[in-house]
């Protein structure tokens, strides 16, 4: 080695430089460094990699090669027969229509369906940065004009459909949607106040927060579906959606008004003494400097409490709202098909999975979207 | 919880000015402000008060909570402390009361535990066990929580009976009866034991808090592990076998149709208490990874160099570091742990809101019944976030 260091500089032609061993780079050398790279951790590999492929294998003979698909009138023995070796689609196939829409008439049934993807149609839209204006605010009236005549009907020459008789999915998405564009700007008011130097506004505020904070969203619930008949006077009275859906609004306000404080105390003092410095009013300052600049701070755990509430929503369940949840639950009820609630609850599962997952997947991209000035 | 400094010039008094009775006066402006919204929400309430004074009138319903003395007549499967139906509607909600917090104690450790492995595993350098961690993670927070709790008891429901049961090890059989496991059979001994475990785990907490303030003095670090050693395992065996070494154990059997003996763990709290533990875990997870990536990498290298020990490093620089970042946020998690606990209403286990939604439906006090869920959980709720600000603020970096 030495001889060669010595007359090197000179003499030497210029050797290819040599490569890296084959265990150090490729496919070798990444399964080496991340599942191999010790005794310990190629035990652990090998015992995971084992429980993946048994529990894989079992989960596909379960879901696809031992399944019944459908079975006729009902008839659900062959599926009892199986039980445990094999799920039971037959379920679905039979009680999809239920589980979707719950009972709104068989035959208008594409009504919620094109409610929902207009629904979706719209959470689309809003995600995208483009449509980010103060036009998307009118997109939204109209959609939401548009999914209430779906709904009701009684117009357009489509049939009056009450509304003790929707269910499923629209429900779910309805109380999500309407809960979160109602509740989004009390809270962004209810944040504002809580920053309030006008004390008895500030008190109120941080009461109210608190309050329902403290308490589980089902006490709410049911605060909405047995005490609120009380409140109103005699004769007057607000349907038992609606009720929830109230009992929603002030839950997820409470909640969101917290991430847009946090917004408002991470932005800087000077942005608040410039505003003030240049004669801006209160409400110039908030809306023109304060607001884009906090929202947009707080944008991503705003997504996940967004994320949250689409997710809470089920519990309308514990008072018996028809939501995407209680439809599946109710689908169960019949005798016929008691006892297959694992393939039910697997199959919404799956539903809410998606549009959480998406949301979430979002939430992370706009991040690191928004992020980027950051990154160096 | 954010600690501001003061600028010193906002210290001075601003020159005093006599209000002006103008609209551009500041304060004339916050003052009209307040007046209305206080007012208008004042009215809204007193609207709502009357409205409901008026009601309850009509439909006779006498307010206050003189029904808590009644006689309930509502049976509880699960109870910590002795019940039985006739007991009066108090009785029954403090029962609840006991089956909520029985749950959420259980389940706020268990979920620490599983939510620090999980979201250690995600930091693995192995590429298996990391993605396995991140992929549960991001499919357990993604399913609605009653759901979970539904398809739980649905998995527990569709078990085997009990002459089928699952057996996996000698005395542990589950089936739709729930699980059932060994015991002993309780006596005098055993809880002697059991203060003799708390004394020496106050005792070793003393004389560890005494070691550390000793080696603040002369540097000499002191083992502690001896002491616990002694005061936490050997005197509670010690009190033990002076009791005269009672053991007798308790294993179930199938008798007939049913399990005799051993403890039994109802199919409800089981599927509440894994719901519970397996969705907050994926929670705490993500605050332990986000912990743990906080400290900068300098830490561990700087603490190293310093000679100190892989164990030490841990305890003594990261983990104190770390816990300043995962408190607060894990704070909240055990709050909605507790307060997710109320979903057990879906699936029949019964705790506080459950026994106080059948008592409002037996007597009709909704009022009274939805206060008394509300009040509890805001003293549940206060009471974690005061312990739990406390500890922060004794964790918390000491500043200048």
């Amino acid at each position: 080695m030495s001889d060669i260091t010595l007359n090197s500089a000179a003499t030497v032609p210029e050797a290819a430089p040599r490569k890296a061993p084959v265990s150090q780079v490729g496919i070798v050398g990444w399964l080496r460094t991340n599942l191999f790279s010790s005794w310990l951790s190629t035990a652990v590999t090998l015992l995971l990699a084992y429980l993946i492929i048994r529990w894989a294998v079992g989960f596909v003979e379960w879901a696809f090669i031992n399944a019944i698909w459908s079975v006729p009138n009902n008839q659900t023995q062959a599926c009892r027969d199986l039980k445990g070796t094999g799920a039971c689609w037959a379920v679905i196939t039979e009680k999809h229509r239920f589980m979707l829409f719950g009972t709104y008439p068989y035959e208008e049934h594409w009504r919620p369906f094109l409610v929902c993807l207009l629904f979706v149609g719209l959470y689309i839209v809003s995600a995208m940065r483009r449509f980010w204006r103060w036009e998307l605010a009118l997109v939204w009236v109209a959609t939401l004009t548009v999914i209430g005549v779906l709904m009701w009907g009684g117009v357009f020459g489509l049939t009056y459909v009450p509304q003790e008789r929707w269910g499923g999915l629209p429900i779910t998405l309805i109380l999500a949607t309407f809960g979160l564009a109602f509740a989004f700007p009390l809270a962004i008011l209810v944040a504002l106040g809580r920053r309030s130097s006008l004390p008895a506004i500030k008190a109120i505020c941080v009461l109210y927060v608190e309050l329902i904070r403290g308490v589980p969203l089902i006490s709410l619930l049911f605060m909405a579906s047995v005490m609120f008949p009380l409140f109103l006077p005699e004769g007057m009275n607000i349907d038992k959606l609606l009720r929830a859906q109230i009992a929603i609004i002030l839950f997820a306000a409470a909640y969101l008004a917290e991430v847009v404080r946090a917004g408002l105390q991470a932005l800087p003092k000077g942005q608040y003494e410039a505003a003030d410095a240049l004669g801006l009013s209160y409400w110039q300052k908030t809306g023109f400097i304060i607001l884009p600049q906090a929202l947009r701070l707080v944008i991503p755990p705003l997504v996940n409490t967004f994320i949250g509430f689409f997710k809470d929503t089920s519990l309308v369940l514990i008072i018996g709202i028809f939501d995407l949840l209680t439809a599946g639950k109710t689908a169960i009820i019949e005798p016929a098909w008691q006892g297959f609630g694992v393939e039910v609850y697997v199959t919404i599962g799956a539903i809410y999975f998606v549009f959480c997952f998406a949301m979430s997947k979002y939430s992370q991209n706009l991040e690191a979207e928004l992020n980027r000035h950051r990154r160096r | 919880m954010s600690q501001t400094t003061t600028d010193p010039r906002l210290l001075r008094a601003p020159p005093k000015r006599p209000i002006k009775l103008s609209w551009a006066d500041e304060r004339v402006r916050g003052i009209v402000w307040q007046v209305l919204v206080v007012g208008i929400l004042g009215g809204i309430i007193y609207w709502l008060w009357s409205n409901t004074v008026h009601n309850l009138e009509v439909r006779r319903i006498a307010t206050g909570f003189g029904f808590l003395w009644r006689e309930a007549g509502l049976p509880i499967a699960e109870h910590v402390i002795d019940y039985n139906p006739t007991d009066t509607y108090f009785r029954a909600l403090l029962v609840g009361l006991l089956n909520t917090l029985k749950v959420a104690v259980v389940g706020i450790v268990l979920a620490t535990v599983l939510g620090t492995l999980i979201g250690i595993a995600r930091l693995s350098k192995n590429w298996l066990v990391a993605k396995i961690a991140a992929a549960y993670v991001e499919v357990i927070r993604d399913l609605p929580l009653l759901l979970q709790l539904l398809f739980w008891y649905a998995v527990l429901q569709g078990l085997p009976g009990p002459r089928q049961a699952i057996n996996p090890m000698e005395g542990v059989f589950l089936s739709n009866r729930g699980l059932k496991l060994p015991w002993i059979e309780w006596q005098d001994a055993h809880t002697y034991a059991v203060l003799g475990f708390v004394l020496g785990a106050v005792a070793t907490f003393l004389y560890r808090r005494a070691a550390r303030a000793k080696q603040m003095q002369d540097g000499q670090p002191r083992r502690v592990w001896p002491v616990a050693l002694g005061l936490m395992i050997a005197l509670p065996l010690a009190i033990w076998v002076a009791f005269g070494a009672p053991w007798t154990p308790d294993i179930p059997a199938l008798r007939g149709f049913n399990f005799r003996g051993g403890v039994n763990i109802s199919p409800e709290f089981f599927a509440l208490l894994l719901g519970l533990v397996l969705y907050t875990a994926g929670f705490i997870a993500e605050i332990v990874r986000a912990g743990i990536l906080a400290v900068p990498h300098g830490q561990w290298e700087a603490a190293q160099a310093l000679g100190l020990r892989p164990r030490q490093v841990l305890n003594q620089i990261v983990l104190p570091q770390a816990l300043r970042v995962i408190i607060p946020p894990m704070t909240s998690q055990f709050l909605n742990l507790t307060k997710n606990s109320s979903l057990a209403v879906a699936i029949g286990y019964q705790d506080i809101v459950s026994i106080a939604n059948t008592t409002l439906n037996q007597t009709g006090q909704a009022i009274e019944g939805i206060a008394i869920i509300m009040l509890v959980y805001l003293t549940i709720s206060l009471s974690i976030s005061l312990f739990m600000n406390w500890y922060n603020a004794k964790i918390a970096l000491v500043e200048r």
